[in-house]
């Protein structure tokens, strides 16, 4: 492994550019941590005691690698090319943000920060940074909008039960990007005892390369593993965005191969048309929002807009820069699937091959069969099924208008 | 214009005393009540006036600041209506700098160039744009140059004696000195480190040095005069506005001014 090609080396530059994207948009205050932050960093990825620690870690506690497997059922009813799921969603906790956590707290521990903060949409980074923080011995505290927090429940009392403090965040939309904001406003305050975690690869540089460096072991296995089950490259490596680690953990090592169309899918809510989504690529513009510059949901005075998506995972009106980089470049392309698209090929998905999928990679599905059908029988797609959908289930039921218990008051 | 600036940090040093650095947050409430309000703070005693642009995302700022901001949005306050309301203001005073204050993506939605001409064009004499460190804002400082604005750098605790010369390289008219680490609003948590943290800065910077963040009361803001060029006084100021009235709290500017200017 690590065999990076100098193309993956490319970006971002030195300022943590990916061309006109990326930066250190922060308050001057945070400039010092995270110039610390890229100096660890860079040390600990050439040190192969931190490689070792953090491939035990994989291996033993995370369970890597996960599965590549044949969507077969799924496959015949698109009636095109044959679907494989990057299986993800089996790593413990459920989704594919541990391996960032992994990665980040080894190196927390590592800078001798014993404070952990994160902010969480869907929880799936919360929980995740809740559980690797319990192992590494560390005090854990994720940031949660109030909206999400009632729409993702199980995954707030998974948090707890983990030894993490779950704070309500009420201020803005009450979402991703508030939690965000009130991390950064937690990490300014503490900033000499704290280690934030983000949890996509978005944020202040190095944030989105180093989110990436962590993902990036998804497209490493799934290149292996492609290659054994069909001696070559796919033709098309799909995975739903919203900051867009899990896509660009995917894509990260099939860039340099130009033969491998890289596909992000956003979520376009009731529809890009509607106003109400979370496509920053297809519907928005480049800003500056959460410390760097990329495509944002902004309204004509440069205020961000509210992001729309029933996944509380893709509710976030920005994007990572480097999905900005590979939009603009047009190496990778950036489609949306709606609400009720990602709704029925859940559904569709739970039936066929007997995996519940977050709501998250559900929208990834809807796009996913299209591109089989228009690649044809001999095409081949990875898809990255990047979570599980059992945090949804309550959110699913009552979109499909049905009332289950919750065991406890409603 | 940093003449304004100039001046103003001149005329109070000749008298031996820091200059009184007001914030508020344009549009709060209305166009009308703040263009009210902007315009009595001179004769309440504030030397510099920090006009502050609304902003969805304000990541340094505490809640009294982001309601603030949030009640000026509602009102329709958008970056063009708070230049309007400099120049408003500018149509009645020409001696009293200006310095807006806000995060930098609807200055670089309007497109910087065009913000500094605009800027200009209104008598806004500088601006502090939070999320701007010195590696960020080339682009912004080459566009302020053109139309001769002060681009102010913030300088923190975290700020070290190898990172402070870069900070305060280039900036103009003076240095604004986040006096702890957080956000708008906390309580002042490193009382009576700041003689030697000004002096550092002072030093460096060959510039007024502004003290900010966490001054509330006339009692702190005569205790941070004694060390450093201006006070800064935000959130008390949006608080007591909002709470009671635009009496109450050009009561509490006066003696917050008077404070400062006698210390």
């Amino acid at each position: 492994m690590g065999n990076h090609s100098e193309t993956n080396r490319a970006f971002p530059d030195e300022n943590g550019r990916f061309g006109d994207f990326g930066g250190r948009y922060v308050a001057e205050t945070l400039m010092p941590p995270i110039l610390e932050l890229e100096k660890a960093y860079e040390e600990a990825k050439a040190d192969p005691a931190f490689q070792e620690e953090l491939d035990y870690f994989m291996t033993h506690y995370v369970g890597r690698p996960s599965p590549l497997y044949f969507a077969e059922r799924l496959t015949e009813a698109a009636g095109g090319a044959k679907i494989y799921f990057k299986r993800d969603e089996l790593n413990h906790t459920g989704a594919h943000k541990i391996n960032n956590c992994m990665g980040q707290l080894l190196l927390a521990k590592r800078m001798g920060k014993k404070r952990i903060i994160a902010e969480t949409g869907a929880g799936q980074h919360g929980v995740a940074t809740a559980t690797v923080a319990a192992r590494l011995g560390m005090e854990c505290i994720v940031y949660m909008g109030a909206v999400d927090i009632v729409r993702q429940k199980p995954n707030v009392f998974r948090m707890r039960l983990l030894g993490a403090e779950v704070r309500a965040v009420h201020s803005g939309t009450a979402t991703l990007k508030d939690a965000m904001n009130e991390a950064l406003r937690d990490w300014v305050t503490n900033v000499g005892e704290t280690f934030y975690c983000i949890g996509t690869v978005a944020g202040p540089h190095p944030y989105p390369a180093m989110v990436r460096d962590f993902q990036a072991v998804i497209g490493r296995e799934a290149k292996q593993q492609i290659l054994k089950a069909e001696g070559r490259l796919p033709d098309a490596a799909v995975a739903c965005i919203g900051g867009g680690s899990n896509a660009m953990g995917l894509f990260h090592e099939f860039v340099p191969h130009k033969e491998v169309r890289l596909i992000g899918v956003e979520a376009a809510g009731k529809g890009v048309k509607s106003g109400l989504h979370a496509a920053s690529l297809t519907g928005g513009s480049p800003g500056i929002l959460h410390g760097n510059r990329t495509y944002l949901l902004q309204d004509e005075h440069g205020q961000i807009a509210d992001a729309h998506s029933i996944s509380a995972g893709l509710d976030y009106p920005g994007i990572g820069p480097e999905h900005s980089y590979l939009h603009d470049i047009g190496r990778a392309e950036y489609v949306s699937a709606t609400d009720d698209e990602a709704l029925h090929w859940f559904q569709e998905c739970a039936r066929l091959e007997g995996i519940l999928p977050a709501l998250e990679p559900s929208h990834a599905l809807p796009r996913t069969v299209d591109f089989a059908e228009e690649l044809g029988k001999d095409g081949l797609i990875i898809m990255n099924m990047c979570g599980r959908g059992d945090k949804d289930v309550f959110t699913i039921a009552d979109a499909l208008g049905e009332h289950i218990s919750e065991g406890t008051e409603g | 214009m940093t003449h304004r600036i100039d001046q103003t940090f001149a005329a109070r040093k000749a008298k031996g005393q820091a200059a009184f650095v007001a914030y508020m947050m344009a549009g709060d409430p209305d166009r009308a009540a703040s263009q009210a309000f902007l315009n009595a703070l001179p004769e309440a005693g504030v030397d510099i006036i920090e006009l502050g642009i609304p902003f969805t995302d304000p990541m340094a700022d505490g809640p009294v600041i982001e309601d603030a901001g949030i009640r000026a949005r509602k009102s329709g306050t958008t970056l063009s209506v708070v230049l309007e309301m400099a120049a408003e203001f500018r149509t009645a005073n020409d001696t009293t700098p200006i310095i807006v204050m806000g995060y930098a993506n609807p200055l670089h939605h309007m497109g910087y160039t065009k913000f500094a001409s605009a800027a200009k064009a209104a008598g806004v004499d500088g601006a502090i744009i939070v999320d701007l460190p010195p590696e960020e804002d080339s682009e912004l400082r080459a566009a302020f140059e053109t139309h001769d604005l002060a681009l102010i750098r913030l300088a923190t605790p975290t700020t070290d004696a190898h990172r402070l010369p870069q900070v305060v390289a280039g900036t103009k008219g003076f240095v604004y000195y986040v006096s702890m680490t957080g956000i708008t609003g906390d309580s002042f948590a490193q009382a009576g480190s700041i003689t030697e943290q000004v002096t550092r800065v002072r030093e460096a910077a060959n510039l007024p040095v502004v003290v900010g963040f966490g001054v509330k009361t006339p009692e702190r803001a005569r205790e941070v005069a004694k060390d450093a060029d201006g006070v800064v006084v935000g959130t008390a100021i949006v608080k007591t506005l909002y709470q009671d009235g635009p009496e109450a709290a050009l009561a509490l500017i006066r003696t917050l001014a008077e404070a400062t200017h006698s210390s």
